[in-house]
């Protein structure tokens, strides 16, 4: 009899720690290789775990190989169908699978392994330049929380989670259909048998009843015994259904000058800004749907792809996009349904006249539509020397500082690197304990 | 143990339970010692998830592992390719352990579960016990205890010392690990637990008495005359055991600048690459011998109605993947398949022990139509190797079956010869070049410590016997020089010297070249 040991049950995750120190040492590349998929990513996908190449740098194991192209060697293989002794074959050019092939084992191509990230060591890449304190990283990688939830019965569960009312019920209605004798039945024919045996004396047709009563007993009683009271077929268990936490809707508006002046650093440090909006939103409401609204002198509600990547040129009229935001919200999202929140990215150009009438705009009815309105204007590295948080600024800045005090739910800041950009939100998380709802 | 009649299944259906694989073991245990004779360790069966598997697969088969990033990758990489599908999981993996370890995949049908019982339990379970090369080389009672130490005492290390710092020691280590092995000489045993514990203790204890004060004693007056120097260095290469093929043994002796702890990490790292170092060798012998006895086993209960023959069409189906062995001109041809090989050889001896042709008695006289083909096989699988095997008893029909031709390549050349194919005239030649080819210590880079020069810049002079020519893949090699350094402390020479006629074909260093 040999020792059977089962360990299926055995803790899992036995090589997570080699997989950290792995990560660890290839930490770099990673995160580099992470910075390009966010780039080219849609907004939504980079909260998702991610295939990466396999890091070379950090995580080669070199040892002492023999070149291939060397010295004389010898193969042995199976399968010749035409050659004799003698034959010479010219060399297959390069890797073909002719008869010169080598060892195998050696050469074995990696190019289409793919390392898979999990959702956490991707968020924790992303995360780590943007310089967000913990406990901000922590709850973005929360998951969604689930609440247990009654739904209907089920016929297999725990016993705690029986449900009495309805296994009587059951079992009532297969005991009528069956015709389980009753025990008022079983005690009436016990009495009278007890009555008749006690009688001193019996007739014959006494004597025969007591033996038809007798013979229905045994009858009734193992009529009873078939029938059970309660069948295993009768229990009903309470069903749950985990149901994640009642979240309203939300939809999120991301707002962009695509005339020239935007490069591609500019649109990159917007994705990420728009990138991570996307992320506070996604912990707080289940669905989230989002608008991208690109505008120069005239704006228009487009797909990820072009809002970030095709070009478009013309002058710049910022009211143009604001305008068709609300138009947009009114047409499908109204606002005492839906949680709206809206980000505009743009590197302050605009139309001359233009500014005071988005600042109007913005004062009048946006404000007034949106949860949160962030306003970056994304400038220069070097301009953050002069212009520091000074109201000096583009003619759109100092229309929009003049809603800044004013309106809590408006934000407004510039970045110029990665940094900057989560002061932008502390403001939206800190107020998170007590949200505005509109009901 | 439940004896049951002969006749009567072992199992229907394809669901598992204990009491069926504990009934189908006692079955195949009855076949393969009572029928085949086989001896065997202990077995203990232990059933695992594909997880666990991929797990084991990534910490080189065993059971108990030190941490180590590279293992994180290993499992990446098979988890990559297990989930896109393009390679299934092994059913079983069994270790080299007394009592002898199987691990059983969970997913696996019953019949299955008997197949890789009857494979690994007892085919590749008596190879270990029987072969010579384990016999003397590993110590199948001391390894499990032996990696629980190593596992913990890495442990202990990256606790003292960092993880960086053994993490360095170890990647040096590593790459050193083909070179860590006794190819020729026979390796000290694995010493005891106490023995161990002692000598730990012993370490510790010049640990701590170290006195950093003794360094600052003056040094003895320099000016000997050359004639002593030379003789003193003469007797220090005799003293280190010059020339030495274990560079890992060789640096853990000797490096300059490891501290203990360093030395005992080398010293496991030396320890499981020799474990392993039997196992390279005996590739198609271990299998073929694992692949027989199943074949046999399974077969034997067929024949006694205990497998049904639903279940022993799936087996065959399962057994015929296994020994599959595409042509070199097909897209799967992967190399030779030890598996087929093996079992080809094998079943070709029982067939030349039971019904021999003439040639047969011309190639094998020893054993040929002797009839006792269990017993010339378990001689087979006792004192051979993958290379001694091959050419002994490779017979020109197995050749003409698997059709093997011989080709020369040689890397001037803009054309490869075939040198023999299996014909009357090639037969010798093309089974001595398939012998070659398995072994192991002649395909590896022979590189050996020549001489240390421990009076003048201390460097560390390495050689490559360059054997036909074939020398070595520049990057890597001076990337693994680097780690040599790492360990050694001073620079490192690499001088490769043709094998044939001792002329120096290249010569490398760590040291920066002047300009």
């Amino acid at each position: 009899m040999p020792n059977f040991i089962d360990r299926r049950l055995n803790p899992k995750d036995k090589s997570l720690g080699n997989r950290q120190r792995f990560l660890k040492r290839a930490r770099e590349e990673l995160k580099r290789v992470i910075k390009d998929q966010v780039k080219s990513d849609r907004i939504i996908d980079v909260d998702a775990a991610h295939g990466v190449p396999m890091p070379t740098d950090g995580a080669s194991e070199p040892t002492f190989q023999p070149s291939r192209g060397s010295g004389e060697r010898n193969y042995v293989l199976p399968g010749n169908k035409e050659f004799s002794a003698g034959d010479r074959l010219p060399k297959p050019e390069a890797g073909g699978g002719g008869g010169g092939k080598g060892r195998p084992g050696t050469g074995e191509s990696d190019d289409d392994f793919q390392f898979i990230l999990s959702r956490e060591e991707v968020l924790d890449l992303f995360f780590e330049d943007l310089e967000l304190p913990d406990m901000v990283k922590l709850s973005l990688k929360e998951t969604v929380t689930f609440k247990p939830r009654r739904a209907g019965f089920a016929t297999a569960g725990t016993p705690t989670n029986i449900n009495v009312g309805r296994t009587m019920r059951n079992s009532f209605g297969r005991r009528l259909a069956l015709h389980r004798p009753k025990e008022k039945e079983l005690t009436a024919i016990t009495e009278e048998i007890a009555r008749l045996e006690a009688e001193p004396e019996i007739s014959a047709k006494d004597r025969l009843r007591l033996k038809e009563l007798r013979s229905e007993l045994e009858r009734i009683e193992k009529k009873r015994r078939r029938i059970p009271y309660v069948d295993p077929v009768d229990i009903r268990f309470n069903r749950f259904e985990q149901q994640p936490l009642p979240n309203a809707n939300a939809v999120m508006f991301c707002l962009m000058d695509v005339s020239a002046s935007m490069g591609e650093r500019e649109k990159d440090l917007a994705k990420r800004f728009f990138v991570l909006l996307h992320l506070f939103l996604k912990r707080r409401y289940e669905r989230i749907d989002i608008v991208f609204i690109r505008h120069t002198d005239e704006a228009r509600e487009v797909d990820e792809e072009t809002f970030f990547y095709s070009t478009q040129s013309g002058g710049t009229i910022v009211s143009t996009a604001l305008e068709e935001m609300i138009r947009i919200v009114e047409d499908r999202y109204p606002s005492q349904i839906w949680n709206i929140y809206a980000a505009q990215a743009s590197d302050g150009d605009n139309i001359i006249g233009d500014s005071e009438h988005c600042a109007a705009l913005l004062r009048e009815k946006l404000t007034k539509l949106c949860q949160y309105y962030a306003y970056v204007e994304i400038i220069d590295e070097r301009e953050t020397e002069i212009f520091g948080s000074t109201d000096n600024g583009t003619a759109l800045w100092r229309a929009y500082r003049t809603v800044d005090g004013e309106k809590s739910n408006f934000q407004m800041t510039r970045i110029a690197k990665p940094a900057d950009i989560y002061p932008v939100f502390r403001r939206l998380f800190a107020r998170q304990p007590a949200t505005r709802t509109r009901k | 143990m439940a004896r049951r009649a002969t006749s009567g299944l072992l199992f229907q259906g394809s669901d598992w339970n204990f009491a069926t694989l504990s009934r189908a073991y006692d079955a195949i245990e009855q076949v393969a010692l009572e029928e085949m004779g086989l001896s065997v360790y202990p077995n203990q069966l232990e059933i695992i998830t594909s997880e666990q598997m991929l797990d084991a697969y990534s910490s080189v088969g065993m059971p108990l592992m030190y941490q180590h990033w590279s293992f994180g990758k290993r499992f990446a990489y098979e988890e990559h390719h297990y989930r896109k599908g393009h390679r299934g999981l092994a059913y079983e993996l069994v270790i080299n352990s007394n009592p002898c370890i199987t691990y059983l995949m969970e997913e696996n049908t019953m019949a299955m579960q008997a197949l890789v019982t009857a494979h690994a339990a007892f085919g590749h379970n008596h190879f270990f016990k029987n072969n010579y090369l384990f016999r003397q080389w590993t110590d199948a009672g001391a390894i499990l205890s032996y990696m629980d130490f190593a596992k913990k005492y890495v442990m202990k290390c990256e606790e003292r010392h960092g993880n960086a710092a053994v993490e360095a020691i170890l990647d040096s280590a590593h790459a050193l690990m083909d070179q860590g092995v006794f190819r020729y000489r026979r390796p000290p045993r694995l010493s005891s637990e106490k023995v161990r514990e002692r000598a730990r203790e012993r370490l510790e204890y010049e640990e701590q008495t170290y006195s950093d004060i003794w360094r600052t004693l003056p040094q003895v007056a320099e000016n000997r005359d050359p004639a002593e120097a030379e003789r003193d260095a003469s007797e220090r290469k005799k003293v280190l055991n010059l020339p030495e093929e274990n560079l890992l043994y060789f640096l853990e002796k000797h490096s300059l600048i490891l501290e203990p702890w360093q030395r005992e990490l080398l010293r496991i790292v030396r320890v499981i690459a020799q474990y392993f170092y039997p196992q390279r060798q005996t590739k198609v012998m271990n299998e073929g011998c694992a692949t027989f006895v199943h074949y046999t086993i399974i077969n034997r209960l067929y024949d006694q109605g205990r497998i049904g023959e639903g279940h022993m069409l799936e087996l065959l189906q399962s057994h015929s993947n296994v020994v599959f062995q595409p042509d070199f001109d097909d897209r799967r041809y992967p190399g030779i398949n030890p598996y087929a090989l093996g079992f080809a050889m094998m079943q070709d001896i029982q067939r030349i022990a039971t019904e021999p042709t003439a040639e047969d008695r011309d190639w094998f006289p020893s054993f040929a139509g002797n009839g006792d083909w269990m017993e010339t096989l378990r001689d087979a699988w006792a004192n051979h190797r993958d290379e001694s095997f091959i050419l002994q008893y490779l017979s020109p029909a197995v050749m003409r079956r698997f059709r093997l031709f011989q080709l020369h390549d040689r890397s001037s050349d803009r054309f490869v010869e075939v040198a023999s194919i299996h014909d009357e005239r090639g037969y010798s030649a093309v089974r001595s070049a398939l012998a070659n080819s398995y072994d192991v210590a002649a395909n590896q880079p022979d590189i050996q410590v020549m001489d240390v020069d421990l009076l003048g810049d201390r460097q560390l002079r390495l050689q490559h016997n360059v054997k036909r020519g074939i020398l070595l893949d520049e990057g890597s090699r001076d990337a693994t020089m680097r780690h040599i350094r790492h360990l050694w402390g001073y620079e490192v020479s690499l001088a490769g010297v043709d094998a044939q006629t001792g002329r120096t074909v290249y010569e490398c260093s760590t040291a920066k070249k002047p300009e």
